[in-house]
């Protein structure tokens, strides 16, 4: 009877009932879909980084910190076996989707041609698990996306890709057909008051001879294990828009064994990494405390860092998107729990009388309080199911409209979508949040209403 | 607790009642000293701020008083807490107001009806006795009606179902007939006297109605908080 009476109340000022479960409906719809925002940068830049980097990558222990001063010197002997025994464990081997090896290194680039040369950042990969890995996507956030393959060959070893950035200063703009490049300066004169001096590689006839494949080639030079400087030739697929300028004029990817005879020239070849890519992301805590045990287990000096370590931003955009979406919420909820306040105190002085005869009845001051907050969860309730439903309506719609938008980090425009699918926890979330607020926004007048005084209350007009 | 079904409904002994308004006293009742017997129509008259009304909300355990010593169905009201006092209230006593009271969203069955469900008793039990009381006053074919979809004397003709529906030992009634014409005054003292002895119950009345008047077995006259006269009918 008292959820029926609340019920009956709500529908008795319909007009104001109507304007509060509009005010929570509205509250509703905003957060779900800043919620399904969040969620979608959430997952895009999480593919973004699974696809790039994996989600684990087994290092020697000491490389993430240390090793960028000498990559070799940290590459991983005998990898081959490290990679069958991860993919052999029958605790990881079913959420396993790719395992292969990486090499990162550093070195200086050059296009001789135009005596200009650069420092770079670089990565070896597999082509074809490189390709396997780009095809990741969990989420469903890439089907609209135009995969481009990787610009790795399996039958070229020389093939690559640069950033734009790299490809610019290096003279590519022409050959790779990269529009909006500035022109470049002339600085023949300059580079010929340079021109006496020697070289300090020496150049061999085949590394120096035009690409076969027409591609713009670039030579790699990098340290060795040993220290000694060692020269490959490199010839560039395409140019990849990296999002920072930093990385941009840096990004080399390469074959993995270019990297590894760049690296290791005639020594024992090794990786510097192996990055493991799962079906899942959920599964990388308990593939990770595997691997660590798997590794004490066999006395391997090596550690694995997920990708959330390896793509620092990653971290930092998602903190980013949540701390704004909390803010948002925050104030969404603010604005329901006044709109609930004022409506449910605004009721209980219009049924003071109302409350002093069903007290004067024998109704206990809880039965007071449990009917005005029972009203608000009902009143909460309708407004939060209609703004979610319609939040999720209005977000099915607008991913049908096509947007794009440009994110941080990226330096293309991609398509602007919010997260419909995989979101039922968020939306109970959001209903539940809404339910709770206006509940406990009418705790304060349930409680004035169960304080009442009967005679008082039986005398109010 | 049990009440007790012996001796007066209601026992004033030396009671008073002094509201404290922001440290303005107000001394509503003084030294009020009164029996109400059992299952008699009792009237409580008086001018306008003679404190009638206090008393009445006095035996209706809606108020209590400052000095002296009330007994309610052999019950000391004055030493039970708000809970105990709800809960008295809901098993003994009931209200009949001057502007009927109804719960607007609930119709006239549903109104009957509330007294029994803040009872706790059972579904068939309150269908069976809610239909027993709107035949008595009635009214049985407008149950499905909500209060303003009936007339004055059907809203009180509800208020006195819904007061009765749970067999009370004391009904209190302030200004009952106010609010109507004086046929359907009439038809409703007619009726409460009647429900009153079918049902054996007490009805404490605050009236200044002469034709209500003129059915008192007891009358209770008070002046300037005051007990004045006492007009005791002989019982039958």
């Amino acid at each position: 009877m008292l959820l029926k009476i609340a019920f009956r109340n709500i529908l008795r000022n319909g007009r104001r009932s109507l304007m509060t479960l509009l005010a929570i409906a509205v509250g509703g719809v905003s957060i779900v879909l800043f919620g399904e925002f969040v969620g979608f940068v959430r997952a895009s830049l999480e593919t973004n980084a699974v696809q790039n980097v994996g989600h684990l990558t087994i290092y020697r222990t000491g490389f993430f910190d240390y090793g960028a001063g000498n990559p070799a010197a940290f590459g991983i002997p005998d990898y081959g076996r490290v990679m069958k025994l991860v993919a052999d464990d029958p605790a990881i081997a079913p959420a396993l989707r790719v395992i292969t090896p990486t090499v990162s290194l550093t070195g200086i680039v050059g296009n001789f041609e135009i005596d200009t040369s650069k420092t770079f950042l670089g990565t070896g990969y597999v082509p074809a698990d490189r390709e396997t890995m780009r095809r990741w996507d969990e989420h469903g956030v890439s089907s609209r996306r135009l995969l481009e393959d990787s610009g790795l060959r399996a039958d070229d070893e020389s093939r690559g890709v640069v950033g734009v950035g790299l490809a610019r200063v290096l003279g590519l703009c022409g050959p790779l057909h990269i529009l909006d490049c500035p022109a470049r300066p002339d600085l023949s004169a300059a580079v010929a008051s340079n021109a006496g001096a020697a070289p300090d590689v020496p150049i061999d006839a085949d590394w120096a001879a035009p690409p076969a494949s027409g591609a713009p080639r670039l030579d790699l030079l990098a340290a060795t294990v040993s220290g000694a400087p060692n020269v490959m030739s490199f010839n560039v697929t395409r140019a990849e828009p990296q999002g920072a300028r930093e990385l941009d004029e840096n990004f080399v990817v390469m074959n993995f064994t270019l990297a590894q005879k760049l690296l290791y020239g005639r020594g024992e070849p090794r990786a510097t990494g192996l990055v493991l890519q799962l079906h899942r992301t959920e599964d990388v805590p308990r593939v990770r405390a595997r691997l660590a045990s798997l590794f004490a287990d066999h006395h391997l000096d090596l550690e694995v860092r997920d990708f959330a370590e390896r793509e620092p931003f990653y971290k930092q955009a998602v903190g980013m998107f949540g701390a704004i979406f909390l803010f948002i919420s925050l104030i969404m909820g603010v604005i329901v729990l006044f709109t609930v306040v004022n409506t449910m105190g605004t009721s209980v002085v219009e049924r003071t009388s109302e409350i002093g005869t069903a007290r004067a009845m024998g109704l206990r001051r809880g039965g007071v309080r449990r009917m005005f907050v029972g009203e608000g969860a009902i009143l909460g309730a309708l407004g939060a199911t209609v703004g979610v439903a319609i939040g999720q309506l209005v977000a099915v719609a607008f991913n049908r409209t096509g947007s794009t938008w440009t994110p941080p980090s990226a330096a293309a425009p991609v398509p602007l979508e919010v997260l419909t699918s995989h979101v039922g926890g968020l939306l109970a979330g959001i209903w539940l949040a809404l339910v709770i607020t206006a509940t406990v926004a009418a705790v304060v007048p349930a409680n004035r209403a169960a304080r009442l005084n009967v005679v008082d209350a039986l005398r109010h007009v | 607790m049990t009440p007790n079904q012996e001796g007066p409904v209601v026992s004033f002994d030396g009671v008073g009642k002094i509201y404290d308004d922001d440290g303005l006293r107000v001394t509503a009742l003084r030294d009020v000293t009164l029996n109400i017997p059992r299952r008699r129509f009792a009237m409580i008259v008086g001018p306008s701020g003679s404190g009638k009304t206090t008393l009445l909300n006095l035996v209706g355990c809606i108020d209590t008083p400052t000095s002296g010593r009330l007994r309610v169905c052999g019950e000391d009201v004055g030493a039970m807490s708000d809970r105990e006092l709800t809960d008295f209230r809901s098993k003994n006593i009931a209200f009949v107001f001057q502007n009927f009271n109804l719960l607007p969203v609930l119709t006239a069955y549903e109104n009957v009806e509330y007294p029994l469900l803040l009872l706790g008793a059972a579904a068939s039990e309150r269908r069976q006795r809610t239909m027993q009381m709107l035949e008595a006053v009635g009214l049985a074919d407008k149950r499905g009606h909500r209060p303003n979809q009936l007339s004055g004397g059907q809203k009180q003709r509800v208020a006195i179902a819904r007061a009765l529906v749970k067999g009370p030992a004391v009904v209190l009634a302030d200004e009952p007939t106010a609010n109507l014409d004086s046929h359907t005054g009439a038809e409703i003292i007619a009726l409460m006297r009647q429900v009153q002895e079918q049902h054996d119950a007490s009805f404490v009345f605050s009236t200044h109605d002469p034709q209500l008047m003129s059915h008192a077995d007891d009358t209770f006259v008070i002046r300037d908080g005051a007990l004045a006269d006492r007009r005791v009918k002989e019982a039958e």
